[in-house]
């Protein structure tokens, strides 16, 4: 076969995937222009009334904005940082464990919450801090008295960021485990001999060793900064947690699909958008320029 | 490793054997618990007793699920999905692959299908302008928006990619010699090598689909329509909306449902992924390495 025969077919294995994408991701996109427009389903896209930045000023100008902004980022970067802390301290400790039956035992149950959805997660966590959950069972064993856990504002985001992590911690440390596997253990045992405990040993050629690993995931994570998790916050908020828990992606869902603002919604997801995919590009030109590596 | 155990070093190993079973129950919890609720006594689970151990034994809760047919249908939908939606994913990730594989002198438009693509995973059109669309194409309520809705698994698309790029080329070299076309040798090279990975994504794209909640709560309109996940999210969870709750409203409606009845629904929502986790452990850390492998 000659080679434009060839390249015909590879055009042809492109076709599905390529309608797919074009029907799915592509043609949302030109939706955007709502964002610009005072739009009405009723007349379309095309005859709706062009206001230019008119809604993104407004945005600006709600009373919720500022709180939802700020919900998002405390949110979202203090998963970014214990997601990033945990798992390696976690993997640190494993490392340690001399079995390698218990290493395998312990592995099996870290990854398990992964696999699980929010949905699911979020009935165990109101089963573990609802009204009449776990904790209170134990505070009235100890005769106290019950408090409601998950409407009070101020251990909201904790509680986020807190269950995030009990849920994603084990998964997370796959990538640090990986990276352990490969450090030299001859290394280990010429500090051995120049009298290095095990203390000074992973602070002098465990954590030099997988830097590199550590810096790189969370440069990486730097495109999270206004992802805060719909999923969880969803399926664990309520309105009277609003002002701590309420989220860009949970306030953009209310306003556009329960509101049906949908012009103020396309532009509060637009900002979002644009905002995560410059902070993508960053990390990734960053990652390629100080660890030299590439996703694609 | 050679380790002078020391006094401190041997109560460090201790504690660490200790923390880390910790955290290991900490982890196997959710499961326990649900399944822990699921079998109690009614009356003792709906006090919320049962907090380490079930308190009573019941299947109550289960046989009563088996005449739920909202339940099964969601279960039904979801099997359905699930299948669907990774046999289709799976079939046009490795068809995107194959070509995005081959050297810009080999696939003269590479580079434009590449950033395409790249572009796509990286930017969207945000909620609105998708739910709007799919609207537009008369999907909703319709089970294939469910499995395309989530668009093109491009990440995917890039994990095979770049493992096809590290299959040997003198294989394929003799098998063109041989005459054979691009398609036989992806069928008959390219796809029998990567059966590893491919088994990895494959489970990675029906855990997605098994859990999936959001799309089956917007574009769904109807509860017989439901993904088993927004069926358990509208039933079990149910957040109340009402912009003026009180905390004291709040209490009263976490203290109506039937925690045993619910317990069940969702430890049989968890099962499915219990029973292809042992496949999954073994596959998922290679997937996860792969993703990180350079050319």
């Amino acid at each position: 076969m000659n080679k434009n025969g060839i390249q015909k077919h590879y055009y042809l294995m492109l076709v599905p995937g390529m309608i797919w994408i074009i029907m799915f991701s592509i043609v949302p996109m030109f939706g955007i222009v709502m964002a610009f427009e005072n739009f009405n389903p009723g007349l379309g896209m095309f005859h709706s009334q062009w206001v230019g930045l008119e809604n993104f000023k407004y945005l600006f100008q709600l009373n919720d904005s500022k709180s939802v902004l700020i919900n998002t980022l405390i949110i979202a970067v203090g998963k970014m940082v214990l997601n990033l802390l945990v798992p390696l301290v976690f993997a640190l400790l494993l490392n340690e464990i001399i079995s390698i039956r218990y290493k395998k035992f312990v592995q099996t149950f870290v990854y398990l919450p992964h696999f699980l959805s929010w949905v699911i997660m979020a009935t165990i966590v109101l089963g573990i801090f609802g009204y009449s959950g776990v904790i209170n069972t134990f505070i009235q064993m100890f005769g106290g008295h019950p408090r409601l856990f998950m409407a009070e504002p101020g251990i909201f985001r904790q509680l986020i960021i807190g269950t995030d992590v009990w849920k994603e911690f084990g998964y997370n440390a796959v990538i640090f485990l990986a990276a352990l596997t490969t450090i030299n253990p001859s290394l280990y045992e010429a500090a051995g001999i120049d009298g290095a405990g095990r203390w000074k040993s992973t602070l002098h050629i465990t954590l030099p060793a997988i830097a590199t690993t550590v810096v790189l995931l969370g440069v990486l994570s730097l495109g999270n900064v206004l992802n805060a998790g719909f999923d969880q916050v969803y399926n664990l908020y309520n309105p009277i947690v609003y002002s701590t828990g309420d989220i860009l992606d949970t306030w953009v869902y209310r306003l556009g699909l329960q509101n049906l603002q949908y012009s103020l919604a396309t532009a509060a997801g637009l900002l979002k958008s644009v905002v995560s995919f410059v902070l993508i590009v960053i990390s990734y030109s960053l990652s390629y320029k100080f660890a030299d590596y590439t996703v694609f | 490793m050679i380790r002078n155990k020391t006094l401190g070093s041997r109560v460090f190993d201790i504690g660490n054997i200790i923390l880390l079973g910790i955290l290991v129950i900490f982890c196997f919890y959710p499961i326990w618990y649900t399944l822990c609720v699921s079998i109690s006594n009614k009356a003792a689970a709906n006090a919320g007793l049962v907090t380490f151990y079930p308190i009573g034994f019941s299947i109550e809760p289960y046989k009563e699920i088996l005449g739920d047919k909202l339940f099964l249908n969601s279960f039904w939908i979801s099997t359905q999905r699930t299948v669907i939606g990774t046999i289709f994913s799976l079939l046009i990730t490795v068809l995107m692959a194959y070509p995005l594989s081959r050297s810009n002198r080999e696939f003269k438009a590479r580079n434009i299908f590449m950033w395409i693509l790249v572009f796509c995973m990286l930017f969207n059109g945000g909620l609105i302008p998708w739910y709007l669309t799919i609207q537009r194409y008369h999907l909703i309520n319709n089970i294939w928006a469910l499995i395309l809705g989530g668009g093109v698994p491009v990440f995917n698309v890039i994990l095979v990619m770049n493992f096809f790029r590290n299959v040997p080329r003198d294989i394929e070299e003799a098998a063109a010699i041989d005459g054979a076309g691009p398609w036989r040798i992806l069928f008959q090279i390219f796809i029998p090598v990567s059966i590893p990975v491919l088994a990895t994504i494959a489970l990675f794209i029906s855990v997605y689909h098994w859990n999936e909640f959001f799309n089956g709560l917007v574009l769904m309109n109807t509860a017989d329509k439901y993904p088993l996940t927004t069926y358990i999210q509208q039933l079990v969870v149910n957040i109340p909306t009402g912009s003026n709750l009180t905390p004291d409203q709040y209490k009263k409606l976490s203290l109506l449902s039937n925690r045993t009845l619910n317990a069940a629904k969702v430890f049989i929502a968890m099962l499915p992924m219990l029973i292809v986790y042992p496949f999954l452990q073994k596959y998922f850390v290679t997937g996860i390495m792969i993703g990180s492998v350079k050319e």
